[in-house]
């Protein structure tokens, strides 16, 4: 699902562009916990998360995860608008929590990026 | 794969402590393997797996650095550290064990997944622990094998 979509479904404002145009979505990552962002994300994906600070952008730069969705009303860190800008990834946010952000992106077709939970 | 000029390696300094700059070095590595045309699929995981061990440097030791080596047959990246030591390897490696004060946590780290994630992202890793002087992990990446599975 192009970028542009999910910011129109979830009312999102984009804080960092990233070239957000030719960003393609392919799956969700949310979670508040950087490492199992690092275990569980993949390329392509989309991280919801309620993290506000520049740890999260770096996970996201290392994980090939290209747009990273700041839920409900969060207000990035100055730290992690400068280092989105530099590593060129997109930052949104929306008011939505991320329990209905989920959901709604869910609904629109997008899927998690964890098929199950490894026992 | 590699450079025609033969083996690479270089190193970065860690400062614990220092959040502002936690990643940098991981960063910098990833972008260097991506300069020396490893496989993309062993870039991201050498990436994940020093991003794990820098940030334990970050939120346990006072100061560490991050060594790389390239070669036809592997990556090497070994990250030592001045801290604390780990006290109980086999209690390090459970998924969801950690001794991350509260305030590290609340900034998404901390759930005790560094090591088990270093372990699966790596083909193979070695640790070496003296308690009250510091540790050394040295995380393995084949790239010949990879390679042949394509």
């Amino acid at each position: 699902m192009h970028l542009s979509k999910i910011i129109e479904l979830v009312n999102g404002n984009v804080v960092i562009n990233g070239g957000v145009e030719a960003v393609e979505i392919t799956s969700v990552c949310s979670a508040d916990l950087l490492s199992n962002v690092l275990r569980y994300g993949k390329k392509g994906a989309l991280l919801v998360t309620c993290l506000n600070q520049p740890q999260v952008i770096r996970s996201a730069e290392i994980s090939d995860i290209p747009a990273v969705l700041l839920a409900l009303g969060g207000i990035p860190e100055k730290d992690m608008l400068a280092l989105a800008r530099d590593k060129n990834i997109v930052l949104i946010t929306t008011c939505l929590p991320m329990y209905t952000t989920c959901g709604i992106l869910y609904t629109a077709g997008l899927r998690s990026c964890v098929d199950d939970c490894e026992e | 794969m590699m450079p025609e000029s033969g083996p690479v390696e270089g190193s970065f300094h860690l400062m614990g402590g220092d959040f502002t700059n936690a990643g940098s070095a991981s960063s910098e590595l990833k972008a260097k393997l991506v300069k020396f045309g490893v496989a993309q699929n062993i870039v991201r995981r050498a990436a994940i797996a020093a991003f794990e061990a820098e940030m334990n440097v970050i939120i346990h030791a006072v100061a560490g650095t991050l060594h790389y080596l390239i070669t036809t047959e592997a990556l090497t990246i070994t990250v030592t550290d001045m801290g604390p030591g780990i006290k109980d390897i086999k209690l390090a490696m459970q998924e969801g064990y950690s001794t991350a004060p509260d305030w590290v946590r609340e900034m998404g780290w901390g759930a005790g997944m560094g090591l088990p994630n270093i372990s699966k992202h790596s083909d193979a890793f070695k640790l070496d622990t003296v308690v009250g002087e510091g540790t050394t992990l040295e995380m393995f990446f084949y790239i010949k094998e990879r390679n042949a599975d394509g």
